[in-house]
């Protein structure tokens, strides 16, 4: 995994201090070149990986890297699904049943299933899931992929109704028809372990905040601190900065110091903003 | 162990269930659905009992509290069999859409002393309790004026109606949006005497209405504004907002911060000075023991379970402070189906002003 990872929280106005920032970061990135610029600017500083929600206007990036291939020959994409308000808003219209058919290819399986008005097997389940996985997957056909998260307003969500199997579905899904890593994206990293250890998921890849305020670590800083030092996980550090809240240096050091961190995600949109915390990364992170 | 079962899994039920399912002292016996896909899949992969009958439930399982998350017109009749039951009840808002029923619902609770709260989770949210306590520290004086808005992406086109865009079903953004900026402000300051100049337009729905603009008149001469738009794609989210003016200063607050503006003549918080101050969110945040999509929707949850557990009356969001916003809401209602006085005059005008040579010339109108 690359040490540095750029995320997308900028582009689409998602800013956890205010929403004056998120409405100016709105207007700023309306146009997808706005994006790639910012992206580019990231790139220029040896930053390959982005880090990306599968939101619609993701694809228009993927198009852009896609038809530029020979520009970025090592540019990864480490996407993130799904977009979590796009679901919410299609279970507020359609309710659950209609936001999943919504998403699947129109293929009549789930209408099968559901006029059958019988229970639903496991297999069947199963298969609607790796279908709604597949269908985020699209826009990145082409591309490099290494790892693949779930989002963690699904992951957390899915922990808190104890629907461990989903995990393991989405860990072998990802592996077998991606050739790729799973990754979850957590605000509750050691729970989350537990379970993933008890599925059968090994040495998981778990991005979570880590930052010295224990800004949305549920658990404390202490519980996440023996977690890194004593068990077995590849663990991403985001919300280094708990959104601004601690000066740039000293976050990253704190980080830097931590056990088993290997990669840091930060999304930004100036130069100096990124070109700043790459350089505290390299300067902290290549001991 | 606290016993519980979750009633309507929708978008909040289901969230009600993450949350709950993880907390220490709670033991998630039952849910209740009329979706056999969605039972079949909770049955499946977590091995929760499931019903889809409210009554089988309650009949076949020992239970100490039951969240409601039903449809709003649901709310008054689930409401009463579980109190009949005994269970403490956590309701989602709107409490209820009649509000006699909430009444006799509210002292039936009371009688028997059992926790009930609903769940506007607003009043959890790190920001607003800020601006609450500033207020009542005096910060920005006496407060003249609030403004309550409230914005999101909700109902974007013309659709198929659901019971989310019936008022009569208890949905539309009068229920669903301007219920949380309404109780924000009951919250605050309590009820309005009067309301007035009420509209509830339809932009998109078939059914209820998409925008609600009025006037809230208090007491002591304090006034608010009230204005709601769930057809605004320009929010990524929901986005409520309370803006007050008071004689020595001014507050913004929304989820994510809470701004105060002191003019600095007397004596400012601890912590605050004169001029404009911003506390955000990562410092106002209480942790919580679980986390899925806010802070709030843990720390409603929670309260909830402690209120059973030390047997507390009075509760934040209790039924009895949740009527107060049902009962501001059909106050609205009754106010924009008044039918408005007529001012029209012949000697007026009534078209629009004519088209300026430029506009005429440019072709723009």
């Amino acid at each position: 995994m690359d040490k540095v990872l750029f995320g997308d929280n900028q582009f689409f106005g998602v800013n956890h201090m205010s929403e004056e920032k998120s409405r100016a970061q709105s207007m700023r990135f309306r146009d997808t070149q706005a994006m790639i610029d910012v992206l580019d600017m990231a790139y220029e500083e040896g930053i390959k990986s982005f880090m990306c929600t599968t939101h619609d206007r993701t694809s228009e990036i993927c198009d852009y890297f896609r038809s530029n291939a020979d520009r970025y020959p090592d540019y990864q994409f480490y996407p993130g699904m799904p977009y979590a308000h796009k679901y919410a808003n299609a279970v507020t219209d359609d309710g659950i049943v209609g936001a999943i058919k919504k998403f699947l290819p129109n293929d009549g399986l789930i209408d099968a299933v559901m006029r059958g008005g019988s229970s639903l097997a496991k297999k069947e389940i199963d298969g609607i899931a790796t279908l709604l996985i597949d269908a985020e997957m699209k826009m990145f056909e082409g591309l490099s992929t290494p790892v693949i998260f779930l989002q963690n307003v699904v992951t957390d969500f899915l922990l808190g109704l104890g629907m461990k199997d989903a995990f393991r579905i989405f860990a072998d899904h990802i592996k077998l028809k991606y050739n790729a890593e799973p990754g979850f994206i957590t605000m509750n990293m050691p729970r989350l372990l537990d379970v993933l250890e008890e599925v059968g998921v090994e040495n998981p890849i778990i991005c979570a905040n880590i930052n010295q305020l224990g800004f949305r670590m549920c658990g404390g800083v202490e519980l996440y601190n023996q977690t890194l030092e004593q068990r077995q996980f590849r663990p991403i550090a985001m919300s280094v900065l708990a959104s601004g809240a601690i000066p740039p240096r000293q976050a990253i050091e704190y980080v830097s110091k931590l056990p088993k961190v290997q990669s840091i995600v930060f999304g930004a949109s100036s130069l100096g903003n990124i070109r700043q915390t790459k350089a505290l990364i390299d300067e902290y992170m290549n001991r | 162990m606290i016993k519980v079962a979750v009633v309507g899994l929708g978008k909040m039920g289901l969230s009600h269930q993450s949350i709950i399912n993880m907390h220490p002292d709670v033991e998630l016996t039952a849910v209740c659905d009329s979706s056999r896909f969605v039972l079949d899949m909770l049955e499946k992969y977590t091995g929760v009992s499931v019903y889809t009958n409210l009554t089988k439930m309650l009949e076949a399982e020992e239970l100490d509290a039951v969240i409601i998350a039903t449809p709003s017109k649901l709310h008054g009749p689930m409401v009463r069999e579980a109190l009949e039951s005994n269970l403490h009840v956590f309701c989602e808002k709107p409490f209820c859409l009649d509000t006699d029923e909430g009444i006799e619902l509210t002292k039936m609770a009371e009688q028997k002393g059992l926790v009930n709260q609903v769940g506007y989770h607003y009043r959890f949210v790190g920001a607003f309790q800020e601006a609450k306590r500033l207020i009542e520290a005096g910060a920005i004086g006496d407060v003249t004026h609030v403004k309550a808005e409230a914005y999101g992406p909700v109902v974007l086109k013309p659709s198929g109606s659901s019971w989310r865009n019936k008022r009569s079903e208890g949905g539309g953004c009068l229920y669903d949006y301007a219920a949380h900026p309404i109780n924000l402000v009951n919250w605050l300051f309590g009820m309005p005497d009067s309301v007035g100049g009420a509209v509830l337009n339809k932009i998109f729905s078939m059914d209820s209405e998409d925008e609600i603009y009025a006037t809230l008149r208090f007491a002591n001469g304090l006034s608010g504004q009230l204005s709601v738009n769930w057809s605004d794609e320009s929010y990524r989210r929901m986005t409520t907002i309370i803006t007050l003016s008071g004689t020595h200063g001014k507050i913004l607050v929304d989820r994510q911060e809470c701004k105060l503006f002191a003019r600095g003549e007397e004596k400012v918080p601890d912590g605050y000075e004169a001029g404009w101050n911003i506390r955000y969110t990562t410092e106002l945040s209480e942790p919580v023991w679980f986390y899925v999509r806010g802070e709030e929707y843990s720390g409603q949850l929670d309260y909830f379970v402690q209120c059973i557990k030390s047997k507390q009356e009075n509760n934040i969001n209790s039924f009895a402070s949740a009527l107060q916003t049902d009962h501001v809401m059909k106050m609205l209602i009754t106010d924009s189906e008044r039918v408005p006085q007529d001012f029209s005059s012949t000697d007026i005008q009534q078209h629009k002003a004519n088209e300026s040579w430029w506009q005429r010339l440019s072709g723009k109108s």
